[in-house]
C-alpha cells in the first residue's frame, strides 16, 4: 500500500465518523451553509497534537470528532519489555507538565504490587513534589487558557513562576523536566536543606504573584464573558463520561482521590477540595485557581511536619542500594546485581493504583507474573478520558468557543496518546 | 462494604460469576462474557453497589491456548468510594464481546483503544475505529506476538 492509498483510507474513515455522528444539535433555521473544518494536529490552541474534525453550520458547531494518536509512542508495549525501574524515566514523558507527579504515581502502584511501603520522610517529600508539580501544571493550564482567549500577558507571568519552580526541580533532581526522581521504595536521593530553603522562598513570594495574575483575569470582562456559560456539562454527563480532576469538581462532585482514597500523607494534612457547581469553562478555571492555593497550603504543612529519616525502605531485596555502598560492601553489590539483572520480581497478581494527578485520576494497572518486568501495564490517563467529552462540550456552541473549551479541559497529549 | 457487593453478585448471578480473587486488598471478579452487560447494569443501578463511575476498560493478552485475551473493567463508586474490578475472557477463535457503552458512555474510547491494541471487537459499539494507530494498520500492537520493534513497512512513510 502506498502513502496516497493510506491517506485516503484514513480520511474516509474519520469523515464517515463525522458524517454519521448522532448529534444532539438541531437548528431552528439552519443556514444550509455546511462546512467541514479540520483543526489541528498543529493548531496552537489544541495544546499539542490533537486533531478535531468539525462540521459547521455557519459559525455553530454541529458535530465534532476528535482524532488522537499523533503522539502515540507505545509506552504500554515498552513497559512489558523493560524492568520496573527502567520504566520510571518513561513516566516523565506522559504528562510532561508534571513529571514528578507521574513518577510518584507509578512507584506507588509498583510498591503496592510488591507489598512494601516507603518511609515517612519519603512520603512527605513525594507529597511536596506532587503538589509542586500540581502548582506548575495548573499555572500552565491557567496561563495557556488565558492566552487562548486573548489575554497574553498572564501566560508570561505564570511562566515566570514556573521557571522558578523548574529551577527548584533542577536543584532537587538534576533535571528540569525529565526528573525520574522516585525509586521503588524510596527516592533517588534526599531533599537537601538548600532545596527546602528554595521551596520556602518560592512559596513565600508566590501568593502575591498569583494574586497579580488573578487580578488580571477575574476582573477582565472579555475573559469572563468568553468563559461564562460556555462548554457546559451536567453532573450526570460528567460522571457517565468518566471525567476526573478539576473538570469533574467544576460540576459540583467532590471527587478527589486525595480525600476519598487517601494515599501518601494526605490524610494527615489540612486542605480543602474546591468544588463549584456551574460546569462551564469559568468554573473549571476557578477550580484550578483555588487548587493552586490549596497546594501552597499543603506544601507549607509538609515542610513543617516532615520528619528526618532514611529515604529508602529497609527492603534490601526490593530497593536499589546506595551507590557508595555498592562499591564498598559485598551484600549491597549482590543485591544491586540481582535487582538490575533480574528486577524486583513482585508476586503473581494484579493491582490498580490511582492518584489524583493535576489532570485527574492517573491510574496504573499492573499485571505481574512474578517476573522482573510487568506482564501488562495499563495507564489510565486522565487527559484521555477528559478529552472524550470534548465533542459533548463544543457541539451546539460557536466555533470560537472551541479554544476556550479545550483550554479549560487542560489536556496534555503526551498523556492522552501514551 | 465490598463483601455485600460480592454476596449480592453471587446471589443474583450465581451462574455468571466464574471466580472471585483477592490480592493486595483489591477484588477481581471474573464474569461470564455473555453476561457482562447485565452484571455491569446491576452494579451501576443497585443501591448498595452504585458503581456509577467507570475508571477504565482495558485489555490484556494472557498468551494462553484457551481464553487468550482478557478485558478488564476498573470500576469506582462515587457514593461509597470503593473499587472493584471485573474481568471477562475472550478466546482467540471468537474475538467478540459485548460493549458496555450503554451502561457507561465513558467506556467508548477505552473500548476503542482495546480494539486498537488487541483486536477485540465490542458488539454494540457505535464507532469502533482505531484509537491511536492509523486506520490501514493491519496488526494489533499490544498482542504478545507483535514484536516490540514493530513490523517493517507496516506503516507507509511519507514521500521524500
Amino acid at each position: 500500500m502506498n502513502i496516497d492509498q493510506a491517506m485516503d483510507i484514513r480520511q474516509q474513515k474519520i469523515l464517515a465518523a463525522l458524517e454519521n455522528k448522532n448529534t444532539s444539535v438541531y437548528f431552528d433555521d439552519a443556514l444550509d451553509n455546511e462546512m467541514i473544518l479540520n483543526m489541528g494536529p498543529q493548531h496552537p490552541a489544541t495544546h499539542g497534537v490533537l486533531r478535531l474534525l468539525i462540521k459547521l453550520d455557519g459559525e455553530t458547531v454541529a458535530a465534532c470528532v476528535p482524532e488522537l494518536g499523533y503522539l502515540h509512542r507505545g509506552y504500554e508495549k515498552l513497559a512489558e519489555n523493560v524492568s520496573y525501574h527502567e520504566f520510571i524515566p518513561h513516566t516523565d514523558r506522559l504528562d510532561y507538565l508534571s513529571p514528578l507527579m507521574n513518577n510518584t504515581a507509578y512507584v506507588l502502584a509498583v510498591e503496592k504490587l510488591v507489598g512494601i511501603e516507603a518511609p515517612k520522610r519519603v512520603q512527605y517529600i513525594r507529597t511536596i513534589i506532587s503538589e509542586m508539580a500540581r502548582i506548575s501544571s495548573h499555572l500552565l493550564g491557567i496561563g495557556a487558557l488565558a492566552m487562548d482567549v486573548g489575554a497574553l500577558t498572564v501566560f508570561t507571568w505564570t511562566f515566570r513562576e514556573r521557571e522558578k519552580m523548574y529551577d527548584i526541580f533542577e536543584l532537587l533532581t538534576g533535571a528540569r523536566f525529565t526528573t525520574s526522581f522516585t525509586r521503588v521504595g524510596g527516592l533517588a536521593h534526599d531533599m537537601t536543606p538548600e532545596v527546602i530553603t528554595a521551596i520556602k522562598e518560592f512559596i513565600a513570594q508566590f501568593p502575591e504573584k498569583l494574586n497579580e495574575c488573578i487580578t488580571m483575569l477575574n476582573t477582565n470582562r472579555i475573559f469572563v464573558e468568553r468563559m461564562d456559560g460556555v462548554g457546559v456539562i451536567t453532573q450526570d454527563q460528567a460522571i457517565a463520561m468518566g471525567m476526573s480532576g478539576p473538570n469533574i469538581r467544576a460540576v459540583g462532585i467532590e471527587h478527589d482521590l486525595r480525600r476519598t482514597q487517601p494515599y501518601l500523607v494526605y490524610n494527615e494534612l489540612d486542605f480543602n477540595i474546591p468544588v463549584l457547581n456551574d460546569g462551564d469553562c469559568l468554573a473549571r478555571y476557578y477550580v484550578r485557581l483555588n487548587e493552586v492555593k490549596e497546594s501552597v497550603k499543603i506544601v507549607i504543612q509538609c515542610l513543617d511536619k516532615m520528619p528526618a529519616g532514611p529515604v529508602h525502605a529497609n527492603e534490601p531485596k526490593k530497593v536499589l542500594p546506595r551507590k557508595e555502598q555498592i562499591y564498598t560492601r559485598m551484600e549491597e553489590l549482590i543485591h544491586d546485581f540481582m535487582l538490575i539483572n533480574f528486577g524486583v520480581n513482585p508476586p503473581v497478581g494484579e493491582v490498580y493504583h490511582a492518584v489524583e494527578a493535576s489532570k485527574g485520576e492517573l491510574g496504573f494497572y499492573i499485571q505481574s507474573r512474578g517476573e522482573g518486568h510487568p506482564w501488562r501495564l495499563k495507564i489510565r490517563s486522565p487527559s484521555f478520558m477528559n478529552l472524550q467529552s470534548t465533542s459533548l462540550l463544543v457541539e451546539g456552541g460557536m466555533i470560537s468557543d472551541i479554544v476556550a473549551v479545550l483550554g479549560s479541559l487542560d489536556p496534555v497529549m503526551g498523556e492522552a496518546d501514551k | 462494604m465490598l463483601t455485600t457487593v460480592i454476596e449480592k453478585l453471587k446471589l443474583h448471578f450465581s451462574n455468571s460469576i466464574l471466580d472471585v480473587r483477592e490480592f493486595r486488598g483489591e477484588t477481581t471478579i471474573c464474569v461470564n462474557k455473555a453476561d457482562i452487560v447485565k452484571v455491569c447494569t446491576f452494579l451501576r443501578d443497585d443501591e448498595s453497589c452504585s458503581f456509577n463511575y467507570c475508571s477504565d476498560v482495558c485489555g490484556a493478552d494472557a498468551y494462553a491456548p484457551e481464553n487468550r485475551f482478557e478485558v478488564i473493567y476498573n470500576l469506582y463508586s462515587l457514593s461509597y468510594k470503593h473499587r472493584i474490578r471485573l474481568k471477562i475472557f475472550v478466546d482467540e477463535s471468537d474475538l467478540h464481546c459485548p460493549s458496555v457503552i450503554s451502561v457507561w458512555p465513558g467506556a467508548n474510547w477505552p473500548e476503542r483503544e482495546t480494539y486498537d491494541m488487541f483486536g477485540i471487537i465490542f458488539d454494540g459499539h457505535n464507532d469502533l475505529r482505531r484509537m491511536y494507530m492509523p486506520e490501514e494498520f493491519e496488526y494489533f500492537p499490544l498482542r504478545k506476538d507483535f514484536p516490540m520493534m514493530g513490523v517493517p513497512d507496516s506503516i507507509p512513510l511519507p514521500r521524500k
